[in-house]
């Protein structure tokens, strides 16, 4: 949280730079070098960018320094919490009892 | 189109209307070009960013759509006091219980709310604006349009008449050819960006400038009802926004997002409107216990009881408040799982609700009441919404709302908390908040009356809307036979009803009253206030805070002023950086209002050539380079010297 490692070795540019390579270069061997079919293939690679995305935020945004830097952690689960309840949500209300009948 | 299928014809109520509304207009800008008003109005009003014009906008259209959904439900009230009347017919009562529905909820209370929240909350959190106060102007002149493009459809083309809710399959082409449904669909899409970009307008406003010290737990209750009030706004609204732009899309271009016929499902309507529309209730009921919550504790003369629950009973319910949609549908044919874990989430939200009824009742406890007016609101506020509360729970049981559903039991409880939930609490607010927006308070002698007329007037016209549901009326009948045996109820309600509009014609005339007659020798706390909008004068200068209050505590000001610590320094004055007037926000407005038109006759290619005016607006608006200007100090000196007296 705090902004002062200036004077300290920046260990966490350095693990995010390795980790976002080697995340890279994943998502390209999986596809030159698997033999996966296309649906699973764009599984692997939608994950590894949600921690892609992840990394980037936290290593390199800081999104969550900054005295208020918590609110856009909390923005964001909250986000992709109703994003869930709202998609999910909608499609097992609209599936479920009557319409699940036909 | 000829022109008496552009005029709506052959009804006189409606021409009398048309007439009405003809002259109004013509009187009106007669009376303004006599006066030689029109600078004035453009210069002051109409270009003005300051969030306090703004608010009071608001609330003025607020006022005025609450007589226009007002005259509507008394219409209704008119049509069904007798069995078997023909004073509206079935047609004529569909529209009118549409635009009631939609004028009330969308143009009465929202205003009403932001108007209120625009006016206090950068006052109770010691700022000299909103964050983005161009935006600002724009939110207002986007709901301004949007609701005036709602209001013509009953003269012009014609009302809409499927429900606020509009449910499909009704409101597509194939049951509802006629303009009137695009009226709901183009007009709530223009209003409902304006709203959009009001929620984040003051997230914004409430996260980043707060007076120096004010942290989270600090903040004012009302300041917490509306900030948590536009994260709701932030997360339902584009949900709205989405479903509305199917439906348009559904209407105007032919697809079938919610008919049935090419794969489409109505049913997909009722969960998108229910997914914002619950939320919808609570945005409008939060600042409204907000407003509440500060007016018993000014007038308890004690600070909040369980200030912390309340934040966390706030934030609860709105959390609670996006789980819980399926319950306006239950009788869908959802399968049990579905309908037992909404039954679930809604009876929950009852839980935190009542928490809050304790701190209230609480905060009285052993307090010397003030019975103002604005208390006696919050008075009467707790057990009526009490009422629909309780009922309200009943309804959340699933397998008893197969009874109640679409019954006026529902209409008797959603008023019942609508009512006291939103318009006891707009009230309450007007009266607390009046001196500091006017600088004279509003007589309380007439006030009174205006209090016991609303009160009784509303009970007497929704209490037996309970009965009547219970023994099978289903809402949204336009008449009923004799042989019911409903007529003494509901004569008794349109008696009810008079006397509620009386209620309001008391309010106006206290507004008139007030503003010849009243005294202007408040001060700037006239009831002894305990937050921050209390430091500054009455009115609010245009700068809100010569310099920036600092804040140690909750209540920071009711114990400053037990302290003397409530002067500035003549040394602590620095030149104040304002923002600048803008023609855009207006400009803009009107281009929607326009293109907005022309979308709903479905004139597509004059509606294309008219967007090129909000490409205009947009551009100008990016090319305006004006930073705004700086209050000298010693005019900032003069009139803080006119109500502090001689500055140290
Ligand atoms: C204790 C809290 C509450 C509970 C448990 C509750 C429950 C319900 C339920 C289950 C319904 C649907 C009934 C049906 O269609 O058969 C309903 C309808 C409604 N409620 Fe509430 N409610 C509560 C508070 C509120 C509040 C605070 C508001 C607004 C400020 C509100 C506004 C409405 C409206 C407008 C409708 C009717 C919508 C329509 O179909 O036109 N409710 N309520
Ligand atoms: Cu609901």
């Amino acid at each position: 949280m705090s902004s002062t490692h200036s004077s300290r070795f920046p260990w966490n540019h350095l693990i995010g730079f390795i980790l976002s390579i080697a995340l890279t270069l994943l998502a390209v061997f999986v596809k030159f070098y698997t033999s996966f079919s296309d649906s699973i293939v764009v599984w692997i690679i939608g994950t590894l960018a949600i921690f892609q995305a992840l990394i980037q935020l936290f290593m390199f945004m800081h999104v969550t320094e900054g005295k208020e830097g918590w609110i856009n952690v909390v923005n964001m689960i909250y986000s992709v919490f109703l994003a869930l309840v709202i998609v999910f949500g909608s499609i097992w209300v609209l599936t479920s009892g009557h319409a699940a009948m036909h | 189109m000829s022109l008496d299928e552009f005029f709506v014809t052959g009804d006189p109520l409606i021409l009398g209307s048309q007439i009405a509304i003809g002259l109004t207009m013509v009187g009106l800008v007669a009376l303004i070009t006599y006066l030689k008003r029109w600078k004035w109005l453009w210069r002051e009003w109409f270009t003005t960013v300051d969030h306090k014009k703004i608010g009071i906008m608001y609330i003025l259209a607020g006022v005025l759509m609450f007589f226009r959904g007002g005259v509507d439900g008394l219409l209704m009230k008119a049509q069904t006091s007798r069995p078997e009347l023909g004073f509206l017919d079935a047609q004529h009562y569909d529209e009118i219980f549409t635009t009631h529905g939609v004028i009330m909820i969308l143009f009465m209370a929202m205003p009403l709310l932001i108007g209120i929240m625009n006016v206090v909350v950068p006052l109770q959190i010691g700022a000299r604006d909103v964050a983005f106060p161009k935006l600002n102007a724009l939110s207002f002149w986007l709901f301004f349009v949007g609701a005036m493009l709602f209001n013509i459809s009953f003269v012009i083309g014609g009302s809409p008449d499927a429900g606020w809710t509009s449910y499909f399959p009704l409101a597509g082409k194939e049951f509802t050819p006629g303009v009137g449904n695009n009226y709901y669909a183009i007009a709530l899409q223009i209003a409902g960006i304006g709203t959009l970009a009001t929620g984040i307008n003051f997230v914004v406003t409430i996260i980043k400038m707060r007076a120096p010290g004010m942290s989270w737990m600090k903040m004012p209750i009302f300041t917490w009802t509306s900030f948590v009030t536009s994260i709701l706004i932030v997360a339902a609204f584009p949900i709205f926004t989405v479903a509305l732009a199917f439906m348009s899309l559904d209407r105007l271009f032919g697809t079938h997002f919610f008919t049935v016929a090419a794969g489409g499902d109505p049913m997909l309507w009722l969960n998108l409107f229910w997914l914002w529309g619950h939320p919808e209730v609570y945005i409008v009921v939060l600042p409204a216990f907000g407003m509440f919550s500060e007016v018993i504790a000014t007038f308890s003369r004690k600070n909040l009881f369980g200030y912390k629950s309340m934040v966390y009973a706030v934030a609860g319910i709105a959390f609670l408040s996006m789980l819980v949609w399926v319950h306006h549908f239950y009788t869908m044919g959802n399968s049990a799982a579905v309908n037992s874990i909404f039954s679930l989430t809604t009876i929950m939200i009852a839980i935190p609700t009542g928490v809050k009824i304790f701190n209230w009742l609480f905060t009285m406890r052993k307090g010397r009441i003030e019975f103002s007016n604005a208390m006696l609101w919050s008075l009467a506020f707790i057990p009526c919404f009490t009422i629909g509360g309780v009922t309200g729970v009943m309804l959340a049981m699933a397998a008893a709302d197969y009874q109640y559903h679409n019954t006026m039991f529902l209409v008797a409880h959603f008023h019942y908390v609508l009512i006291p939930g939103v318009v006891f609490a707009v009230f309450a607010g007007l009266y607390y908040w009046w001196p500091k927006m006017f600088g004279f308070k509003l007589n309380e002698k007439i006030g009174k009356w205006h209090f016991w007329l609303f009160v009784i007037g509303f009970n007497m016209t929704f209490m037996p809307m309970f009965f009547v549901g219970l023994d099978g009326m289903s809402r949204r009948m336009y008449t009923y036979s004799e042989s019911t045996g409903w007529a003494p109820w509901l004569g008794f309600s349109a008696v009810g009803s008079v006397v509620m509009a009386a209620g309001f014609a008391a309010l106006c005339y206290n507004i008139y009253w007030s503003f010849r007659y009243a005294s202007r020798d408040v001060g700037s706390d006239p009831w002894n206030g305990r937050t921050l909008e209390w430091a500054t004068a009455s009115p609010a200068p245009h700068y809100n805070f010569a310099v920036v209050p600092e804040v140690d505590r909750i209540d920071d000001f009711w114990y400053k002023k037990k302290e003397g610590k409530t002067g500035i320094k003549k040394s602590d004055l620095k030149p104040v950086h304002m923002p600048s007037n803008s023609w855009t926000p207006i400009f803009l407005g009107v281009a929607f209002g326009i293109v907005g038109f022309f979308l709903v006759f479905e004139w597509f290619t004059l509606a294309v050539i008219s967007s090129i005016l909000i490409v205009i607006g947009l551009v100008a608006n990016s090319f305006d380079y004006d930073d705004g200007y700086h209050i000298p100090v010693d005019e900032l000196e003069e009139e803080e010297r006119e109500w502090r007296g001689e500055l140290k």
